[in-house]
């Protein structure tokens, strides 16, 4: 999980210029994100982690912060592996 | 590194252009003159499966790859972009559902849009909202197992024939997605005529007025209409558009290659003057560049790469101003002929006009393509720091 939160922080860290966003920070309400952002995000995370993001994922609190994220992908792939 | 179309697609790519040459350019400048396109043609869409083209196979659909799927718009676009609009939104609603659609709207759609049983609209902008999408003004409302839709949308693709739309609302404030039938009480459809380009593209106004749809109708969830599944859709809509506009100015410079070899002036075929090889050789280039752009974006489309968002507004930005400008200089090469409904580059330069302002026009793309470009730069100049910097804070 310590890598997936690399590669999340690494993706994220483009549309972020300065700002160090942190592990608990919200992601969306800082003022850089914009409408793409939201679908770039579902793109990297199928990609990157070869899961797939669904209707039922698609709550605010699963992406609002890196945490968050990292969280959603353990659900995810001990989904998977089950 | 190969760029090429793999034997499969330059197969259906003349499958395609076949199916344009006889089905849609006979009678495409009529449908353009009497806004209509007529249900019969529409049907031999659905037939062909074009309808379904990004559908899953066990929905009936054809399961085309992105760059089928593009070189499908481009030769519809090469014959009519009012057809090709049809293509386009309704694969746009097809995708939203097959991406955010729950199981059992995914169930009861899919196929009937897949064989094009049911057409699908997309509607989002109204009379006092264009590219600020997320400040749409109307409104969904519970009451008991409905929801209550008020509000106006405009400009809406198909909107006269669509059997059921994709419809964009505020519920308390979040913007959501709600699937609308036609026959959803509350709602009037009406007609918008007289348009600049896209004439056959049936225009329409829905009115909504107390619309009450059943509870069941909403997409995906309260908050993330406009997010994840707009988003989506018009990703999907802007492509479909790139690709389209390659279809007109193939369309133009293939008119215009025929024109300059069979008039002269001055005692000179037309294609022996240099000013007009100078247009025809820049509409070369251009098309080619407009091409490779959308190959790109397709590319990245299958392989699910986040960068294909931008570049295909990268590919539709410089697709549809290219368009405008092959377009202008159709009708610039044509002289007075240009300027008649007897030729069809008069209708090749409204129609490109319009793929300037639709799904998300020129400065929105710009603004996009900008902002994405400084955050790249600003990444890549800082990423000899950011892994140390990163690690260190793990």
């Amino acid at each position: 999980m310590q890598e997936s939160k690399v590669k999340i922080k690494h993706f994220l860290a483009q549309f972020f210029g300065d700002h160090n966003l942190q592990d608990d920070e919200d992601i969306f309400s800082l003022g850089f994100v914009n409408s793409m952002f939201a679908m770039q995000l579902v793109l990297f995370i199928e990609k990157e982690f070869q899961v797939t993001i669904e209707n039922e994922d698609l709550d605010l609190d699963n992406f609002k912060t890196i945490n968050a994220l990292v969280n959603l992908l353990k659900r995810k792939t001990a989904f998977l592996e089950a | 590194m190969k760029i090429e179309l793999t034997p499969q697609q330059q197969e259906i790519k003349s499958e395609f252009r076949a199916f344009v040459d006889q089905e849609i350019i006979p009678c495409a400048n009529r449908y353009d003159r009497e806004e209509h396109t007529p249900p019969e043609l529409i049907k031999k869409l659905a037939q062909k499966g074009y309808l379904g083209a990004v559908l899953p196979k066990a929905n009936g659909g054809r399961e085309m790859d992105a760059i089928t799927y593009g070189i499908l718009n481009e030769e519809i676009g090469r014959g009519c972009s009012s057809l090709r609009s049809l293509l386009t939104v309704h694969n746009m609603v097809s995708q939203a559902l097959l991406k955010w659609g729950n199981n059992s709207q995914k169930e009861y759609w899919l196929s009937q849009l897949a064989s094009g049983e049911t057409i699908a609209a997309f509607a989002l902008s109204e009379p006092n909202v264009g590219s600020d999408a997320k400040s749409i003004e109307t409104t969904a409302t519970i009451s008991g197992n409905s929801y209550v839709l008020n509000g106006q949308k405009k400009w809406i693709t198909y909107g006269q024939i669509a059997d059921v739309f994709l419809v964009f609302a505020q519920w308390e404030g979040k913007p959501s997605a709600f699937l609308v039938e036609k026959d959803s009480p509350g709602l009037s459809v009406v007609p918008i005529h007289g348009m600049l380009g896209t004439r056959a593209s049936m225009l329409a106004e829905l009115h909504f007025n107390n619309c009450l749809i059943p509870q069941e109708n909403l997409v995906c969830r309260q908050g993330f209409g406009f997010s994840h599944v707009a988003s989506s859709a018009l990703d999907a809509g802007r492509y479909s558009v790139g690709w389209g506009c390659i279809g007109i100015a193939q369309a133009c410079l293939e008119a215009c290659i025929q024109y300059t070899s069979e008039r002269k002036q001055f005692d000179l075929y037309l294609k022996d003057h240099q000013l007009i090889r100078q247009m025809i050789s820049e509409a070369i280039a251009n098309i080619k560049a407009a091409r490779l752009l959308c190959y790109q974006a397709g590319y990245l489309k299958d392989t699910g790469d986040p960068k294909s968002i931008v570049e295909t507004s990268i590919a539709k930005y410089f697709a549809s101003t290219m368009a405008t400008k092959v377009a202008n200089d159709a009708v610039q090469i044509h002289g007075g002929n240009g300027c008649s409904s007897e030729y069809s580059v008069q209708r090749y330069l409204r129609d490109a006009k319009i793929m300037e302002i639709i799904e998300g026009s020129t400065q929105i793309q710009q603004i996009t393509i900008a902002e994405s470009g400084y955050q790249e730069y600003m990444l890549s100049t800082k990423s000899s720091k950011k892994p140390q910097k990163l690690i260190a804070r793990i």
